[in-house]
């Protein structure tokens, strides 16, 4: 596969606080690729670091081949870091036109990428007078602009109403389907659950894990239980060798596999042995229960 | 390089506040300077030509249009000022720097856009300086005119070397208002070291001593006209007699001092985090 971007042992330290600590790791081409982690666990800068814009302490990064200067490699990457950062006082089409200048592109392509986020209409208005939705659709527009090998956003729909949230995950969904790489950063877990096929999870700027979404933790999921009976349940169910935790929530019982097992198997086996189920699920851990578990099960570092 | 000028040109001509300040501070020292050439009636009582006092003769000409310009030099200063600050401000620095800016670009940018202005106002000068002097004076052997018309070299240079201050203060403040202040300390700092060293040693080290600082060397590069003005029209009094050529030294002192700013500018940006 081709690299886009490499990053080897990357160290920021910001006065005593380490806020990236020796990560390391490789954004192929073609794949979406997730930056999860809570505030402060080091997203922002670590793409503030890849994009030019902070100074690393230690450690190294490259871009493509390696071959190219990091201000050159750039302009063949687009990318939104927090809040849209325009010149308020110039229209949509000006401040697009500046970044063609930035990035060496002609201007063919603005009229073209306003309209992919919708603003062809307000081509012509101020920056200024756009609102916040509005103004996160023109950054996209602007990072496109070059047709980029890959596109960065970080936290894209931060701050947004539900609608603007929508628009901007349709917007990028179309983007990935066309085939560009793209890395979001993103604290909300559902947001990389719904685009990313890959994902590196971060906390206190430590690297926690990276790879496929699916593959987070090696687990073959958990049955959703309810009956009239429990402790015979929980009883049975302990017994049994293929399940590890049980956990009981109110009237729910949750069993945890160690071992793969059809929920057919499980309805006869407790059927057999007398116990009726009213309820019966069979479930993945979602990306935020294994987000949890994942962070839990490391010892707090600091 | 033109790719860059362009880029900062953009910036500052689609902003009403910078072009009203550009504005000011090119078209109004070419107009005071062009009003105060013509002849003026004041209430029919007597007329005013300064003319007629030789003050727009070629070779005096040339020293007295570039330092009375050179006045106006604070409008664009704020201008070159808030082109840092607005950048800050509207964190738009970050946003170049992410789009594939260098920040070595970005300070040339800046410095190209000052050396372009600069250019553009000596020549703005120079122009008419040529028109007024060829309408009054009374020499108009081409020997004549362009004699020291090093001061319109001065003149750029002493610009040049403002606005490079101004652009290395920009960038260490972040904000137009507190550059501006950094200015005035600056002054105040360079007259009270003159104060210091006349009172331990003598005046004449401490302004041999001053020549060296940042504001004076820019102020010494052009010397102030009027005491020349009085030696021609009293040319018997030795008292009067002060040195105001335009010197090479004084020159390379500005020339050293704009590399020094350009070249702490982009060192503050590089090691800076944004």
């Amino acid at each position: 596969m081709e690299p886009i971007l490499s990053i080897n042992n990357l160290t920021k330290k910001f006065g005593h606080i380490t806020a990236v600590n020796n990560l390391s790791f490789t954004i192929n081409k073609g794949n979406v690729y997730g930056i999860l982690g809570p505030n402060g666990s080091g997203k922002s800068t670590t793409l503030g670091i890849v994009l030019n814009v902070v100074n690393k302490t230690h450690g190294e990064f490259h871009w493509f081949d390696g071959q190219t200067s990091t201000h050159d490699a750039l302009k063949k990457v687009g990318a939104i870091i927090e809040r849209p950062n325009f010149y308020p006082y110039m229209t949509a089409v000006q401040n697009l036109k500046l970044v063609c200048k930035i990035k060496g592109v002609a201007y063919d392509n603005i009229d073209e990428k306003l309209k992919i986020v919708g603003l062809l209409e307000r081509k012509n208005s101020k920056f200024k007078t756009y609102s916040l939705g509005m103004k996160q659709r023109l950054a996209i527009a602007s990072a496109l602009l070059n047709d980029p090998e890959i596109l960065i956003l970080d936290e894209p729909t931060n701050g947004l109403d539900p609608q603007g949230i929508h628009q901007i995950r349709e917007i990028i969904k179309n983007i990935a389907a066309k085939g560009t790489t793209i890395l979001l950063a993103s604290h909300l877990l559902d947001e990389v659950e719904k685009v990313c096929s890959h994902v590196v999870v971060l906390r206190k700027g430590v690297k926690l894990y990276s790879g496929r979404v699916d593959e987070m933790i090696s687990s073959h999921g958990f049955f959703e239980l309810q009956c009239d009976n429990i402790p015979d349940l929980t009883k049975t169910l302990k017994e049994h060798p293929a399940f590890g935790t049980i956990k009981i929530e109110g009237n729910t019982v949750r069993a945890f596999l160690n071992e793969p097992m059809e929920s057919q198997t499980l309805n006869k086996l407790l059927f057999d042995k007398g116990i009726v189920l009213s309820y019966l699920i069979q479930r993945k851990e979602s990306l935020e229960e294994q987000f949890l578990q994942l962070t839990d099960n490391q010892p707090s570092t600091i | 390089m033109l790719r860059l000028l362009n880029l900062e040109l953009q910036k500052l001509l689609l902003n009403k506040t910078s072009k009203v300040l550009i504005f000011i501070s090119f078209i109004l020292p070419f107009f005071i300077i062009l009003l105060s050439s013509l002849k003026i009636n004041v209430f029919g009582f007597f007329t005013l030509e300064l003319g007629e006092l030789g003050i727009f003769n070629f070779p005096i000409i040339w020293h007295l249009t570039t330092f009375f310009a050179a006045q106006f030099k604070f409008f664009f200063a704020i201008v070159v000022v808030s082109m840092i600050g607005n950048e800050y401000s509207n964190k738009t620095i970050k946003q170049n720097l992410i789009d594939g800016l260098s920040k070595k670009e970005f300070i040339l940018s800046k410095f190209y856009t000052i050396v372009f202005f600069s250019l553009v106002s000596s020549l703005l000068i120079c122009l008419l300086s040529l028109c007024i002097g060829l309408y009054y004076s009374s020499y108009t052997e081409a020997s004549i005119i362009f004699q020291e018309t090093e001061f319109l070299l001065a003149y750029f240079i002493k610009l040049m070397g403002f606005f490079s201050l101004c652009l290395f203060f920009g960038i260490l403040a972040k904000r137009s208002a507190f550059a501006l202040a950094f200015l005035f300390i600056l002054f105040i700092l360079e007259w009270i070291t003159f104060g210091l060293i006349t009172w331990k040693f003598n005046a004449d080290i401490a302004e041999k001593i001053q020549n060296f600082f940042p504001l004076k060397s820019m102020h010494k590069l052009i010397d102030q006209p009027f005491q020349r003005i009085a030696m021609s029209k009293f040319p018997d009094k030795e008292t009067l007699a002060y040195d105001y050529a335009v010197h090479w030294h004084e020159i390379a002192i500005v020339m050293g001092w704009t590399a020094l700013f350009v070249f702490l500018s982009y060192r503050l940006l590089k090691h800076r985090d944004l």
